[in-house]
């Protein structure tokens, strides 16, 4: 079991109000992940519900029991940590089995249990020794093993992977991603890169300055963001932004298109030059200098004969747009 | 320093220092090497000749010797086990962020700046004494009759002067140790179900034990010289006589340089195999 309800969940330092109120619904076995820019309150979300910082209003339920004041150990949640705050002086051993001796488990049972989270996570050969002699995705592992001996009814990742460099990150996603497959246990993670987010999540919450913007599958809040904020901050490379008279003739203030859904075309309706071209071999990302519109982001599939201060006509696709009034909220329908 | 011009004329400008410090500490050593193998009494016509090694193993089967191993151990050990639980206690609770804290902080390094002369002084007339110190005046309030602590509690007195001494440095250094500790890894104790005092025994002192052990090998080489302290209360009466003190009761009470040079060539030794180990570790910290 895991679901964790929160219901007007408030935080402030002094006269900082670092989350102005959040209500969310986690349900059992889900991977949810919080996504935000820097400063944004997601790891301090997360922290509320770990309970390492005391929350100032609002209630936080765990399996439908209130838990709002319980001490972290209590909670039955496990947290792996950003600098994954492994015990030096302990061997990988003794580190995976410190919450089990805490607990006062019996030796055989906590044996039993290492060797089990040893087993998943392939850290049988390095049981014995200390984390100063692991690499980075191995000192992660053991992290994460220290967590899964508890059984906890939900895990809590706090940016992961943002010590990892870009190879071992990917690996280590999909190695998450199938430990939730395959324990079926909810875990919430939170991360600042929406690739991340995009790839794991069962349901994405994404946060700014403390608030939700929008709470959906990954691709629910593509195709569909809520306002201008999760459309900038969902997708890669970001959404088009157009404002002023292109974005009036559609009836709206803001006017939304991504690279990937604008086609180079020689009947394009707008028109401008190549800026800088990204030459990715799967993709080419051209900035495109379209006057009045501002600077265009698009998405060429493959490689592309163009290059800076060549002249393009880009055409959006037909009902790829959206549309986002004066307070940056979307115009559905 | 890149070039060899700039490097040679650094190493022209460090070399009074240097030449300054050998001096400083090879004269005084060579010296002491060279009496403790010579027959020199003062008072009976100065230096009598080549002693041998008649010197060295006088010293050791004196009776005094191994009252005087007893007593500097009595001493070292005792100070040390009082400064470093009460360094670790103090130094969680300035830890703490509170009011004053700048303040507080100097307030407890102070007593490391007053020399042990001064404060042999001060603890023997102002606390100890059994008329007018503040222990006797605190004993009579309640109806208690002093102790006369330099006379019967000879120990107990040194060991807390010479504590009170060093517990500001060992606080000092047990302080920027627990301040180095990552407070992500006390949250996942926690998180892990580790209550306060096992998470002070399971993550915060082995975080320590590094800094325990050079507090201790630093405080060992220092303590194991205390003489200031002892001179000042109980000179040398009632079993306190140190390795110290006995080695300057050699020179200047029994006018026998030969036979203290050979006692300050012991604790030269002693000091140093401390030091070894000393230097190991702080070599291991680096590397780490």
């Amino acid at each position: 079991m895991g679901k964790i309800t929160l219901q007007s969940v408030r935080k402030s330092f002094g006269d900082v109000h670092v989350i102005p109120g959040i209500d969310l619904e986690i349900n059992d076995g889900e991977f949810v992940v919080f996504v935000g820019p820097s400063g944004c309150g997601k790891s301090t979300l997360l922290r509320l519900i770990a309970g390492l910082e005391d929350i100032s209003a609002g209630s936080i339920a765990i399996d439908g029991l209130d838990a709002t004041h319980l001490p972290p150990a209590k909670r039955g949640l496990a947290m792996v940590f950003q600098s994954y705050a492994l015990y030096p002086h302990m061997s990988v051993r003794k580190n995976i089995a410190f919450p089990l001796k805490m607990a006062g488990m019996d030796p055989a049972e906590q044996e039993r249990r290492v060797t089990h989270a040893a087993n998943i996570l392939n850290l049988t050969n390095y049981l014995e020794r200390r984390p100063g002699q692991l690499s980075g995705g191995q000192r992660q592992r053991v992290a994460i093993g220290r967590a899964i001996v508890r059984e906890p009814s939900a895990f809590l990742f706090d940016e992961p992977l943002s010590n990892l460099d870009a190879a071992l990150r990917v690996s280590m996603r999909q190695e998450i991603s199938e430990l939730h497959q395959s324990l079926k246990t909810t875990m919430i993670y939170v991360t600042h890169d929406q690739v991340e987010a995009m790839t794991m999540a069962d349901k994405i919450v994404v946060l700014n300055a403390g608030r939700i913007e929008q709470v959906g599958s990954p691709l629910t809040l593509y195709h569909q963001p809520d306002n201008v904020f999760v459309a900038g901050f969902i997708g890669s490379p970001k959404m088009n932004l157009i404002t002023g008279p292109t974005a009036a003739a559609h009836g709206c203030h803001t006017l939304g298109i991504r690279p990937e859904h604008l086609d180079i075309r020689a009947d394009g309706i707008w028109e401008g030059r190549v800026g800088l071209a990204e030459h990715l071999g799967s993709d080419t990302f051209l900035k495109v200098d379209a006057g009045a519109l501002g600077t265009l982001t698009v998405r060429a599939t493959g490689e592309v004969g163009l290059r800076h201060g060549d002249v393009v006509r880009l055409a959006p696709q037909e009902g790829r747009l959206h549309r986002f009034d004066q307070d940056g909220k979307a115009i559905r329908g | 320093m890149a070039t060899k011009a700039s490097r040679s004329a650094a190493r022209l400008m460090m070399a009074p220092a240097v030449i300054l410090l050998l001096g400083w500490m090879l004269v005084p050593l060579i010296m002491t090497l060279w009496f403790s193998f010579r027959n020199y009494l003062p008072l009976k016509g100065g230096d009598l000749g080549f002693a041998g090694f008649d010197n060295f193993i006088r010293f050791v089967t004196s009776t005094s010797f191994w009252p005087a191993i007893g007593a500097t151990m009595t001493i070292v050990v005792g100070a040390l086990v009082i400064t470093i639980v009460f360094g670790v206690l103090l130094a969680l609770l300035l830890d703490q962020p509170m009011w004053g804290q700048g303040i507080v902080r100097i307030l407890v390094i102070a007593p490391f700046f007053v020399m042990p002369t001064v404060s042999g002084l001060v603890w023997k007339n102002m606390f100890l004494d059994s008329v007018n110190g503040l222990f006797a005046q605190i004993a009579k309030m309640f109806g208690a009759t002093p102790v006369e602590w330099i006379i019967d509690q000879p120990f107990p007195s040194l060991i807390l002067i010479v504590s009170w001494q060093w517990l500001p440095f060992a606080t000092l250094i047990l302080l920027t140790a627990i301040q180095s500790l990552d407070s992500e890894q006390l949250e996942a104790a926690e998180m892990d179900g580790a209550p306060p005092l096992k998470r002070f025994w399971y993550i915060t002192i082995p975080h320590l034990s590094r800094a325990i052990t050079v507090v201790l090998l630093i405080e060992t080489i220092f303590m194991l010289s205390i003489f200031a302290e002892i001179k000042m209360t109980t000179a040398g009466a009632f079993g306190t006589k140190t390795l110290t003190y006995l080695i300057y009761q050699r020179v200047l009470e029994s006018q026998n340089v030969g036979l203290g040079s050979a006692g300050g060539v012991y604790t030269i030794i002693l000091a140093n195999i401390v030091a070894i180990f000393l230097m190991r570790l702080v070599g291991k910290n680096l590397d780490a």
